[in-house]
């Protein structure tokens, strides 16, 4: 039986004559997937459109195998920590998470349970007796949050979910999604913070002016971006001879000599061919190498090739 | 959705701020008549003009300003007023059918709106013959008056259930739901003109036929006061329900092709 999937099938969203999304064919499985793109890219239009908040202008959706227009059994399965900033008024953070559950038709000894471990999980415990008028922007990020993961959703969809986070909770709220995502749990997650995304993300979704751009494992799209070459660092004891003899080929572009003259950054356009040189280089001059890694098949990079600086992303 | 967060939704709307106005509505007869009560006058009058003046009240202020526009305020917002605060999305969210939602809301709204403007109703039915002391206790209790209370408050829920219908499918289809309203405000109005067949697509068409007192017909409030079809109450009462299920599971279904989308 194949593993279940958020199916995109040419799927377009309009408002108005303003483009949200255009002819998007996506399969996610499980896992963690990052949404990348500026503002206006269509992030948050593929999540509303994946949770049946809006619908789509053409194409069709499927979440693991249900329409998103049936909420009743959508939202057993999927939980969505959305963007907005607003919450039901009068609500403590307990309240607030307690209440939902009942709706999801738990009795009052399970919904009980189930909030305290959410709560627990975001680190709110304490704060949980206060109103969430109250609660500082991290704070109500943090229950937003614990309200997406109360019922336990096989599907985690987080809209910038890193938004107003102190950096310990950041890094705490990180291993909560990898730990999801090893799980088997869909965790669709869309973040600026690119480096961030980078150390958690399982494949990532690259989205411009309301395209998907690229999609894929991280790897796999860097080396689809044929026009930049890829570059490679050297960590070695004599990057100079390196450099000289790395030259001798024609896909080798550039090669350049750390400050502390003990690595050397290439940038090749056969990096296959590279590490096969490579390796006879070192055994032909007896160069101590500490280090051979790519340099740039992160988010950030691929990013920044096919999406330039336009969303000033970090 | 919970009968708990259905019972709380009407506390909600009765205690918000939003709801001010609507306390004005059905307050301020409910303060004329304590003030009557309280100042009868030199005495000139009896306690069938009393009667005749509730009955006034009742058909010109409360059927077509209190209510209407009361309803306007409760039903229109069950939805907008998500949109306006942003929060339409936690409902959105919930797994309950949109339909099952709507009907929620509307039943929410229609209590609060019972609580408003039946209270507000009874009150002033008992407020404007209180000052005749024992002998409206005689006309309440071993008279018509208490028959008579008990067919204003039903034609106020009626009421209440009718308008509220309309008005939660205007505030689900329309942005801005004055212009509906407006628009039913005239077909209520222009009732009394239209075809026989028409007259029967209206909310206060049945409620006219529901007054237990009939007011004088003569002068500019003849139009609405004249029942130029009179209905049999065993017909009018199925018949506002009818219409206000009609309209409720027209806006139950269209709540289904409702969108997030607040920035609009």
């Amino acid at each position: 039986m194949s593993e279940p999937r958020l199916v995109f099938e040419n799927v377009s969203r309009f408002y108005g004559e303003v483009l949200g999304v255009n002819r998007v064919n996506l399969s996610i499985p499980p896992g963690i997937t990052s949404l990348v793109g500026p503002n206006g890219s269509g992030k948050t239009t593929l999540m509303n459109l994946m949770t049946g908040l809006i619908r789509p202008t053409r194409g069709k959706i499927s979440v693991l195998g249900m329409p998103p227009d049936r909420p009743e059994e959508l939202f057993r399965k999927i939980g969505y920590c959305t963007q907005f900033d607003a919450f039901p008024k009068g609500l403590t953070g307990y309240q607030f998470i307690y209440s939902f559950l009942l709706v999801h038709g738990m009795v009052e000894a399970e919904a009980h349970k189930l909030t305290v471990e959410a709560l627990e999980k975001v680190s709110m415990t304490e704060a949980a007796s206060r109103p969430v008028a109250a609660y500082s922007k991290g704070m109500r990020q943090r229950i937003k949050l614990a309200q997406a993961i109360a019922h336990r959703p096989s599907v985690l969809v987080l809209d910038e979910p890193l938004n107003g986070l102190d950096p310990m909770a950041r890094a705490e709220t990180i291993a909560l999604f990898k730990q999801w995502g090893e799980e088997g749990r869909h965790v669709i997650v869309s973040s600026h913070i690119l480096h961030e995304v980078d150390r958690i993300s399982d494949q990532v979704i690259l989205l411009s002016h309301g395209y998907v751009v690229a999609e894929g494992q991280i790897q796999g799209v860097r080396s689809e971006v044929k026009d930049q070459p890829i570059q490679i660092l050297v960590r070695c004891n004599k990057p100079g001879i390196l450099a000289a003899r790395l030259f001798e080929r024609d896909h080798v572009v550039e090669a350049k000599v750390q400050n502390d003259g003990q690595g050397l950054l290439v940038r090749t356009r056969d990096d296959d061919d590279l590490y096969l040189l490579l390796n006879r280089i070192v055994l032909e001059n007896g160069l101590e190498v500490e280090a051979v890694a790519p340099a740039d098949d992160d988010v950030n990079s691929v990013y920044q090739y096919l999406i330039g600086s336009e969303g000033g992303a970090s | 959705m919970t009968w708990s967060q259905v019972t709380a939704m009407p506390w909600m709307l009765l205690f918000s701020r939003r709801a001010w106005w609507i306390y004005i509505l059905t307050l301020g007869p409910v303060l004329i008549t304590g003030a009557h009560s309280l100042f009868p006058g030199s005495g000139e009058h009896t306690m069938a003009n009393d009667n005749m003046i509730f009955a006034g009240i009742f058909q010109v202020y409360f059927l077509r300003l209190g209510i209407f526009f009361g309803c306007l305020g409760i039903f229109s917002n069950l939805f907008r007023a998500e949109v306006l605060e942003r929060t339409l999305h936690y409902y959105f969210m919930s797994p309950v059918r949109r339909e099952v939602l709507a009907v929620s809301k509307y039943l929410a709204g229609l209590i609060a709106a019972i609580v408003h403007f039946g209270g507000s109703t009874v009150l002033c039915y008992l407020l404007i013959s209180a000052h005749w002391g024992p002998v409206f206790q005689q006309y309440l209790f071993h008279g018509p008056g208490l028959s008579q209370l008990g067919w204003y408050a039903l034609t106020a829920s009626l009421a209440c259930a009718g308008y509220g219908a309309v008005f939660l499918l205007a505030g689900i289809i329309y942005r801005n739901p004055l212009i509906p309203a407006a628009v039913v405000m005239v077909w209520e109005n222009l009732n009394p003109f239209l075809p026989s067949i028409l007259k029967k697509i209206s909310v206060i068409f049945y409620l006219k036929s529901l007054c237990p007192v009939e007011i004088p017909a003569d002068g500019p409030l003849a139009i609405i006061a004249v029942v130029t079809e009179p209905t049999p109450a065993w017909l009018a009462i199925p018949g506002i329900l009818v219409v206000s299920a009609l309209v409720l599971a027209y806006a139950a279904t269209k709540s289904r092709g409702l969108e997030v989308t607040y920035s609009d």
